[in-house]
C-alpha cells in the first residue's frame, strides 16, 4: 500500500489499470475523457494487456461489452451523462443478461441545457435499470469501490453489473491523498474469473437474448429481484474482505455522529463530506445533528435505513436531482416508501441542490440544518424544497 | 471451396422447426452463408424477423452459440464478441478460431444500425456482416427503410390516391461499406448460391471486417407466391436491380452478367407491392425506376471495369 496524490479520474483509471480487465469498450464525455485517456495511454505503453475497443458511441461501448461479457471476458467501461442516457436501453439488456460489467460514471447533468457538471440525474435515470449502483464520497472511495465492484458482481448468484458513481470535477478533477494498492494484491482480491456460461465455449454453444413473451419474461425479470436480494448480501461481504486487506471499512451507508442525533441528513456523494463540517459546527454549539451517507443505492438497503433512522424526529433528505413528479427527488421517494407506515416515523423534508453544479458549501449545509432544526421545534417547512436556486 | 454435395453434408446450423414465414429469404441466405463455415461459429442478430422467429424461448433453432442484443447494435456487440476471444486468447485462456458473423435486416443494417456498423467495419474487427435485404422493416408489419425500392407500397409508404408509394430512390449501401475500405466486400442473392457460398468463404477466410449484402425475397412484403421466391430473386438479378459484385482490397469485379439484361418490369409486375404502378398514370414512375437501375448498373459496369 502507498500513498499518492490523485485526482477521482486518476484513482478510477489506476483502478481499471490494477484489474486489467480483458476488454474495455468507451467513449469519451466530459468529465470522464480522462479515464478514457489515460486508459488508452496504459494499453499503448503495455501497462495493461486489456483489449481496448475504441467505440464510436457509449451506446456501442454497452453494446460491446455486452458481446465481451457474454463471451466470458471481464468488460469494463466508463462514461458521463449524455453517454450513459445513450446507453439506457442496452443497459437494461446488461442487467437482465445478467452480465457483471463494471462502469464508472462520472456524475454530470443531463442536457438541456448542456451542462458539463455535476450533479446525478444521470445516475438517477439508470436507477430502475437493474444495474446496483454505489456511491463515492471522494477519490479513495471512488478507486477502492471500483475494487470491490467486481467482486460483487462476480458474485455466484449475483451476475448483475455495477456502476461506480463520482462526481463529475468535484471528485474527478480534484487531487487528494489517497491509499492504493500494490497492483498485486488487486489481483489476488478480485481473483480471476470464469464465467459459467460463454459464447466462445464450442463444446457447449448457447442462446443469449432469446426472445421471451407472456409465458416466460416475466419469470426472467423476477430471477433479477432475486439477484439483487442476493447482491444485497455480497456487498458487506466483499467490503469485510476488503477491510481486512486496506482497513478501511464499508457498508451500505456510514452514520456521523448519529448516536443522539434528532436532525439528520441523508444524501449520497461528495456533498456528504462538505456536510460532515457543518455537523460539526452545529454539534460545537449544541445542536443534536447527524449525518448519514448512503453508499449503496442500488439495491435499496431498506431494512438498514429504517433501523437506522427510526425514532429521529426529522431527517432531511439531499437529492441532486429531481424526478419532477412534483413529489421530490429520488432519494426522497425511496425513504418514504421505506419509512411509511414504519413505527417512530421520522418527518421527512426533502432538498433538491446542486443541479447543474451549483456549489453547495459547508455555510449552506449548516442553513439546511437550522431549517430541519427549527422544523423539529414547530416551525412549518415545505417538505420538497429547492435549495440554492433563483425562485 | 466445398462442393454442393459436401455442404449438403454438413450439419446445418440453423435448424429446422423454426418459425419464420413459409417462403422466407432470410433463412435461406442464412443457410447458404453458414453453409461456407468452417469453424465453430458465434452468430449475432439485429432484432428482426430472423431473430424473432428462431429464438422463442426455451426453444432455440441454432446450434452455434448465438447472441441477440438490439435492434440497431447486432455490430457493436458482435465486435464485442470479437475482441473478447481476441483477449482471452492472448491470456491462453482459450484455443482454436471461430468465425463470428452478423445477420442484420435492412432496417437493422441500412437505417437504425448504420453507425454501429460502421464503427465495427472501421475498426476492423475480424467478422463478417451478412444483410438480409428484404427490402422493409418486415418484423414490424412492412415499414419502408431506406433499403426500399422507390415505388414500393409500404404500411408507411402506401400508395394512395396522391402519392404512388415511396417517393425516394434506395440507399445503396454496399458502396459506403466498400467505402471503409475493409477487405471484402459483396452483393449475393440466393439465387446464385454458388456465388453466394464463395463469397462468404472468401469473407470469411479474410482477416478483417467483411460484408456481404443480400436480396432476401419476403412473400408477405412483396406479395409474391412463396414457392417462387428464388425464380423472383433471379428477375433481380436479371434486370439488374441487383448486380452481383464484389470489391477485393479495392478492386471491384463483377460476378455475373446477365445474358439478356431483363426490363424492370418483369421484376415488378409479379409483385403485390408495385402493382399500383401498372395502374394508368404512373408510367413515368415506371420510368424512372427503370433510369436509376439502369444508372446504377452503368455506374457498377464502369467500377468493375467492364464498359
Ligand atoms: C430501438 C428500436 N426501435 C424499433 C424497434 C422495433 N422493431 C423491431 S424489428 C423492426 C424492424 C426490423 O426490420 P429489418 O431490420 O428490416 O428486419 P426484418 O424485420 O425485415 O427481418 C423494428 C422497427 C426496436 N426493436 N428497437
Amino acid at each position: 500500500m502507498k500513498r499518492v496524490a490523485l485526482t477521482g479520474n486518476e484513482a478510477v483509471s489506476l483502478a481499471m489499470k490494477q484489474i486489467n480487465p480483458d476488454v474495455v469498450a468507451a467513449y469519451p464525455i466530459t468529465p470522464q475523457t480522462e479515464i478514457v485517456q489515460m486508459f488508452s495511454q496504459y494499453v499503448a505503453d503495455g501497462q495493461v494487456d486489456t483489449e481496448f475497443i475504441t467505440v464510436e458511441s457509449e451506446h456501442s461501448a454497452m453494446s460491446a461489452s455486452i458481446g465481451a461479457s457474454a463471451s466470458g471476458a471481464r468488460a469494463m467501461t466508463a462514461t458521463s451523462a449524455n453517454g450513459l442516457a445513450l446507453m439506457w436501453e442496452v443497459m437494461y439488456i446488461a442487467a437482465s443478461s445478467r452480465l457483471p460489467i463494471i462502469m464508472p460514471v462520472v456524475n454530470r447533468a443531463l442536457s438541456a441545457p448542456i451542462n458539463i457538471h455535476c450533479d446525478h440525474s444521470d445516475a438517477m435515470g439508470a436507477r430502475d435499470s437493474g444495474w446496483i449502483q454505489l456511491f463515492s464520497e471522494n477519490s479513495q472511495e471512488a478507486y477502492d469501490n471500483v475494487i470491490q465492484a467486481i467482486r460483487i458482481a462476480e458474485s455466484a448468484n449475483v451476475l448483475l453489473p455495477v456502476m461506480v458513481n463520482l462526481d463529475g470535477f468535484i471528485i474527478s478533477h480534484a487531487v487528494e491523498n489517497i491509499d492504493v494498492l500494490d497492483d498485486e494484491k488487486v489481483q489476488d482480491f478480485i481473483g480471476s474469473y470464469t464465467a459459467d456460461y460463454s459464447l466462445l465455449d464450442k463444446d457447449n454453444p448457447i442462446t443469449f437474448g432469446p426472445l421471451a413473451l407472456q409465458d416466460y419474461y416475466f419469470e426472467a425479470k423476477r430471477q433479477q429481484v432475486e439477484a439483487m436480494k442476493y447482491a444485497h448480501k455480497a456487498i458487506p461481504e466483499v467490503a469485510r474482505e476488503y477491510e481486512k486487506l486496506t482497513g478501511r471499512g464499508y457498508g451500505y451507508f456510514t452514520p456521523y455522529r448519529m448516536e443522539d442525533a434528532e436532525v439528520v441528513i441523508i444524501g449520497l456523494g461528495s456533498t456528504m463530506g462538505t456536510a460532515q463540517v457543518a455537523v460539526d459546527e452545529l454539534r460545537k454549539e449544541g445542536n443534536k445533528v447527524g449525518l448519514l451517507k448512503l453508499r449503496v443505492f442500488r439495491p435499496f438497503p431498506k431494512e438498514e435505513l429504517a433501523r437506522m433512522l427510526a425514532g429521529i424526529p426529522v431527517v432531511g433528505v439531499m437529492d441532486r436531482a429531481d424526478t419532477f413528479s412534483g413529489n421530490g427527488g429520488p432519494l426522497f421517494a425511496d425513504l418514504n416508501t421505506v419509512l411509511y407506515g414504519g413505527e417512530e416515523r421520522p418527518e421527512l423534508y426533502n432538498f433538491i441542490y446542486g443541479l447543474g453544479g451549483r456549489d453547495i458549501n459547508v455555510s449552506n449545509l449548516m442553513e439546511i440544518y437550522r431549517y430541519l432544526l427549527n422544523a423539529r421545534d414547530g416551525q412549518t417547512l415545505n417538505r420538497v424544497n429547492y435549495f440554492g436556486v433563483r425562485e | 471451396m466445398a462442393t454442393l454435395k459436401e455442404m449438403s453434408r454438413k450439419e446445418e446450423i440453423l435448424t429446422g422447426g423454426h418459425r419464420l414465414c413459409a417462403g422466407c429469404g432470410a433463412s435461406i441466405v442464412a443457410r447458404q452463408v453458414l453453409s461456407a463455415t468452417q469453424n465453430p461459429v458465434v452468430v449475432a442478430l439485429a432484432t428482426g424477423c430472423l431473430e424473432v422467429s428462431t429464438t422463442i424461448y426455451p426453444h432455440t433453432a441454432w446450434r452455434s452459440s448465438y447472441i441477440h442484443n438490439a435492434f440497431e447494435n447486432v455490430a457493436a456487440t458482435l465486435s464485442g464478441v470479437e475482441t473478447a476471444f481476441r483477449a482471452l486468447k492472448k491470456r491462453g485462456k482459450l484455443e482454436g478460431d471461430f468465425d463470428f458473423i452478423a445477420f442484420g435486416g435492412d432496417g437493422g443494417t441500412y437505417d437504425i444500425g448504420l453507425q454501429s456498423l460502421s464503427g465495427a467495419m472501421e475498426r476492423g474487427h475480424d467478422l463478417l456482416y451478412v444483410c438480409y435485404d428484404n427490402g422493409a422493416y418486415m418484423n414490424t408489419g412492412i415499414q419502408r427503410s431506406s433499403a426500399t425500392p422507390s415505388g414500393a407500397d409500404t404500411t408507411t409508404s402506401p400508395a394512395g390516391r396522391v402519392i404512388p408509394g415511396k417517393r425516394e430512390n434506395r440507399k445503396e449501401l454496399t458502396d459506403i461499406i466498400a467505402a471503409h475500405n475493409i477487405p471484402y466486400v459483396a452483393q449475393a442473392a440466393p439465387s446464385n448460391w454458388k456465388d453466394m457460398t464463395r463469397k462468404a468463404q472468401k469473407a470469411l477466410e479474410s482477416d478483417g471486417s467483411t460484408f456481404l449484402n443480400t436480396l432476401a425475397v419476403c412473400p408477405r412484403g412483396w406479395r409474391t407466391a412463396e414457392e417462387k421466391g428464388i425464380e423472383i430473386t433471379k428477375l433481380a438479378v436479371d434486370t439488374c436491380f441487383w448486380p452481383l459484385f464484389e470489391v477485393e482490397n479495392g478492386k471491384w469485379k463483377l460476378n455475373y452478367k446477365p445474358k439478356e439484361k431483363l426490363p424492370l418490369v418483369e421484376w415488378l409486375k409479379v409483385q403485390g407491392r408495385f402493382k399500383h404502378l401498372f395502374q394508368k398514370g404512373n408510367e413515368e414512375m415506371l420510368e424512372k425506376m427503370q433510369e436509376y437501375v439502369d444508372q446504377r448498373w452503368q455506374k457498377i459496369l464502369r467500377l468493375c471495369g467492364e464498359e
